[in-house]
C-alpha cells in the first residue's frame, strides 16, 4: 500500500502523521488519507481542490505533473511526501 | 473604556492591557505565523483570527474565553467552480478570478437580532455568511454570480476584496459592503439581492468619463456612525468623502493638510462628524508627508481638519497605517492605530495626546479595542 508523508512544518498547524493510505493515483491516495484525517485536507488542497499554489508533492522522488487533477499514477508500494515550496516565503 | 487592545500583525496577535496609566504587552497568540485580522464580537464575546499561512493557506481561528485559547473553525471556502462557468478576464487586469481564498479580509457579526450570525469578507472578492459562529460559511452568490461582479478589479492585490461590511443597526437585513476595487454595494434584504448605486465617490485614477462610475470606486474603507447610521466616511484612495443619507450620496472632503490620502479612517461612535484618518503621501509613495506621523481630525463633519501630534514622532518616521490598523474604543475617546513598522499609539482623549506602546512589533494589520 502506498505510504504518504508531510512535511515537519505542516504538524506546527495540523497534526499529519505518516501513514499508508490506499490508492493509485495521488488523488485517490490523498483522498484515502483526509478521510482518515479532514482537517488536513484544507492545508494541503485548495478551494477547488488542486494543490495549494506553494506545496509540491513527489512520489518516489520524481515531482507531480498534475497540480490540478492530482492525476499522477501512484506504485502500490510507492511513497508520496508533500512539502511546501520555496516559493511560499 | 476599553482597557485591552488586539493587534493582528505579520508574526502573530497581540494582546494589549491598560494597567494604571500605562499600556503594555499582556500576551501572544500564534506567534509567528501571519494573522491578517481579528475581530471581538460585543454581542457574545466571541472572537475571531484570521491567518494567512504562505504554504497551507488561509485560516479562521475562534476563541469563546477572551482570547485565552484559540480553536480553528471553518474557513471561507469558494464552491467548486462548475466546469461550464465561464468568466472573462478581467477588463482591466486581464485576470481570472479564481474561487479560492486568498485573504480573510473583513468579519462583522450581524445584527442585534441576528445571534451567531457573522459575514465575511475576502480575497478574490466573495462575501460569505456563516449562521453558527463560524462553522459553516456559504458564499453570498447573489453577489458573486452579479453579472458587474467580473468588472471588480484589485486595488493593491492581483484582485478584489471586500473589506468593509457595515450592518445597520436599525435593520440587519441592510448591510453596505465596501470593496477594493468595486465600489460600496447595498442590501436591503439580507444579501437576496444587491446595488451599487452610491453617486459622488470619484475615482482620480480613471479617464474622466468613468470617475464616477460607482462600480469602479476603491473605497479604502468604509465606516458607519453608530448612534447616526446615515453618517458614514470613506477613506477613498483619492481621497475622503462623508455621506449623511446612508451611502446613498457623497460629498468629497478636499483641501485637507497634509493629505487625504490614506488607508483608515474611525468615526465617533455617537458623534458623526468627528473622525480621524492617518495620512500619507499618494498613491506610490505611501511614506507620512516630510515623514512626521500625523493623525487628523474633524469635529465638524469635514469643514475642518487638526493635525494631531503630541507623541507621535515627527522627523524620520516611515510609518504607514493600513485600513484595519486604527480603531476608537465605544466612548469615542481613545484610539489606537498600528504601522507596518510595527510602532503602536494608544490616546485617551481623543488624539489630543499619544503613548507609544511599541516602536518594534512586526507590521501591524489591524488593530481592535475589546468593547463592551
Amino acid at each position: 500500500m502506498p505510504h504518504v508523508r508531510f512535511t515537519d512544518n505542516i504538524q506546527r498547524h495540523v497534526e499529519c502523521p505518516p501513514a499508508d493510505a490506499q490508492g493509485d493515483t495521488v488523488r485517490a491516495v490523498l483522498e484515502a488519507y483526509f478521510t482518515a484525517n479532514p482537517s488536513a485536507r484544507g492545508y494541503v488542497l485548495d478551494d477547488q481542490r488542486g494543490l495549494r499554489k506553494h506545496m509540491v508533492i513527489f512520489v518516489d522522488g520524481r515531482q507531480i505533473t498534475d497540480r490540478i487533477g492530482l492525476t499522477d499514477s501512484v506504485p502500490p508500494d510507492g511513497l508520496v511526501e508533500v512539502i511546501q515550496a520555496l516559493s511560499g516565503g | 473604556m476599553s482597557d485591552r487592545i488586539l493587534v493582528a500583525t505579520r508574526k502573530g496577535l497581540f494582546t494589549i492591557t491598560r494597567n494604571g496609566k500605562r499600556w503594555s504587552l499582556a500576551q501572544s497568540s500564534f506567534l509567528a505565523d501571519n494573522c491578517s485580522l481579528v475581530m471581538h464580537d460585543p454581542r457574545d464575546g466571541t472572537m475571531f483570527a484570521g491567518l494567512g499561512h504562505g504554504h497551507f493557506g488561509c485560516k479562521l481561528h475562534r476563541s469563546r474565553d477572551g482570547g485565552a485559547t484559540w480553536q480553528e473553525c471553518a474557513t471561507p471556502a469558494y464552491p467548486e467552480k462548475p466546469d461550464d462557468y465561464e468568466e472573462k478576464p478581467n477588463p482591466t487586469t486581464g485576470n481570472v478570478t479564481p474561487w479560492n481564498t486568498e485573504l480573510i479580509w473583513e468579519i462583522q457579526g450581524g445584527g442585534p437580532d441576528e445571534p451567531g450570525v457573522f459575514w465575511c469578507g475576502t480575497i478574490p472578492g466573495g462575501l460569505f455568511r456563516s449562521h453558527d459562529e463560524g462553522d459553516s460559511w456559504q458564499l453570498v452568490r447573489s453577489l458573486w454570480d452579479d453579472p458587474r461582479r467580473p468588472q471588480w478589479f484589485g486595488g493593491g492585490y492581483d484582485y478584489a476584496g471586500i473589506h468593509s461590511v457595515c450592518v445597520d443597526p436599525r435593520d440587519s437585513a441592510h448591510l453596505l459592503v465596501g470593496v477594493s476595487c468595486g465600489g460600496v454595494w447595498r442590501t436591503t434584504d439580507g444579501g437576496e439581492s444587491w446595488e451599487c448605486d452610491s453617486k459622488g465617490l470619484r475615482a482620480e485614477y480613471l479617464p474622466a468619463e468613468q470617475a464616477y462610475d460607482p462600480i469602479t470606486q476603491d473605497p479604502h474603507l468604509l465606516v458607519r456612525c453608530r448612534s447616526a447610521p446615515d453618517h458614514l466616511w470613506v477613506q477613498h484612495h483619492n481621497g475622503i468623502f462623508r455621506s449623511i443619507d446612508n451611502a446613498k450620496t457623497w460629498q468629497e472632503i478636499t483641501g485637507v493638510q497634509p493629505s487625504t490620502f490614506g488607508f483608515a479612517v474611525a468615526v465617533h461612535p455617537a458623534d458623526p462628524n468627528t473622525a480621524w484618518f492617518v495620512p500619507a503621501i499618494k498613491d506610490e509613495q505611501r511614506i507620512p508627508v516630510e515623514a512626521k506621523v500625523v493623525v487628523t481630525r474633524t469635529r465638524d463633519g469635514g469643514e475642518t481638519f487638526e493635525q494631531l501630534t503630541n507623541g507621535l514622532p515627527q522627523e524620520h518616521a516611515y510609518d504607514l497605517v493600513f485600513r484595519h490598523a486604527l480603531d476608537v474604543d465605544e466612548t469615542g475617546d481613545r484610539l489606537v492605530f498600528g504601522s507596518t513598522t510595527g510602532s503602536l499609539w494608544v490616546s485617551q482623549n481623543q488624539g489630543d495626546a499619544w503613548q507609544c506602546v511599541s516602536t518594534h512589533l512586526p507590521p501591524i494589520y489591524c488593530v481592535r479595542f475589546v468593547k463592551a
